[in-house]
């Protein structure tokens, strides 16, 4: 009879025991995965996830743009160096943007005001969506502003540039991979 | 006659609503110790990057406009996400950043409660288990023979 009583109280405190280790170790797991990714390698697909466009009420999404070449560049008009490639960005997009390119601005971590000046100051004509609590440059993983991702028809990544892109690196490494393939 | 009553009834509403107003008005110093500059991670009161910078200038300008304290943080949320918010929202899946501890505190108190109920009924601690404990005994015959070989071999 002690050793039935003593065998349940063991198993009772086993299954608390078991419990309190599986909310410990769910806690974890949930504080790790909703930090984000670690960072997105060559080859991998890029997330999809839908932002709202910076101008207007609609939504996009990479997937929107399943079977072009995209260069999804991470920015906020708070970041210095951000302003220093807009030009080299937009005069890229006007080189090569068309059905099978687009460049895809990402407003991250900024204000819709700020973000709408900004684009407006440096004469901007590609898309801009919004990502205002930073979740999408998470889902890259991102380290700093501003960061840009090519990103290939089937929807995997080809390029990281962490850092500003400036003329240069959009003739030399980006251009080559395009439809003409031409710098 | 009619307009003086008017005039008067007026000023008191005016000379009513003024502490009133004065405790709504939402102060920058006030919301910066609630709110965070997401891209530094800390609370806007501690960050100068130029996120925070602008940040400030967002709530300036909303304090301007008459908001509230609450309508501003909604403002803020708005733009940045729940993360701005220095406390989690007491709601949805936030909630459970206020509940578990709580429950775990619960929990661990009705544990050790539960614990010390069955040592003591066990007989764990209680002091006629102790003294008994302390009472020398009578060794055995096999430790006697040990300590007089023990002692022999010294032949103090």
């Amino acid at each position: 009879m002690p050793g039935s009583s003593l065998r349940r109280l063991l198993s009772v405190r086993s299954v608390i025991s078991l419990l309190g280790v599986l909310a410990v170790v769910g806690l974890l797991v949930f504080g790790l995965v909703s930090k984000g990714s670690s960072g997105l390698a060559v080859g991998d697909p890029a997330p999809v996830s839908a932002l709202p466009e910076l101008e207007g009420g609609g939504s996009q999404s990479l997937a929107d743009y399943r079977g072009r070449w995209v260069l999804v560049n991470f920015w906020a008009s708070w970041c210095p160096p951000c302003r220093a490639e807009a030009p080299a960005l937009e005069e890229f997009q006007q080189a090569h943007g068309g059905p099978g390119f687009a460049v895809l601005g990402v407003d991250t971590r900024d204000l819709t005001s700020d973000g709408r000046d900004f684009v407006r100051q440096h004469g901007l004509s590609y898309p801009q969506l919004r990502d205002g609590d930073g979740d999408a440059a998470d889902d890259y993983g991102t380290t700093g502003l501003p960061e840009s991702f090519l990103v290939d028809p089937a929807g995997k990544l080809r390029l990281h540039a962490p850092g500003a892109v400036d003329e240069e690196y959009l003739s030399e490494e980006v251009a080559p991979l395009l439809p003409g393939g031409k710098s | 006659m009619k307009a003086g009553a008017v005039l008067v009834a007026a000023l008191a509403l005016t000379l009513l609503a003024s502490p009133v107003a004065a405790a709504d008005q939402a102060s920058l110093t006030e919301i910066e110790k609630q709110v965070m500059c997401p891209v530094c991670g800390t609370l806007l009161q501690l960050a100068e990057s130029p996120q925070a910078q602008r940040e400030r200038v967002f709530i300036e300008r909303q304090i301007d406009e008459g908001k509230t304290e609450a309508e501003i943080k909604d403002a803020l949320v708005a733009e940045y996400g729940d993360e701005v918010l220095a406390l989690p929202p007491g709601s949805g899946f936030s909630l459970s950043a206020y509940v578990v501890p709580i429950a775990a505190l619960l929990i661990a108190a009705v544990a050790l409660a539960i614990g010390v109920l069955r040592w003591r009924r066990a007989g764990g601690g209680s002091p006629a288990e102790g003294e008994a404990a302390a009472q020398p005994t009578e060794p055995s015959e096999r430790d006697s023979e040990r300590l007089d070989a023990d002692l022999a071999r010294y032949d103090l």
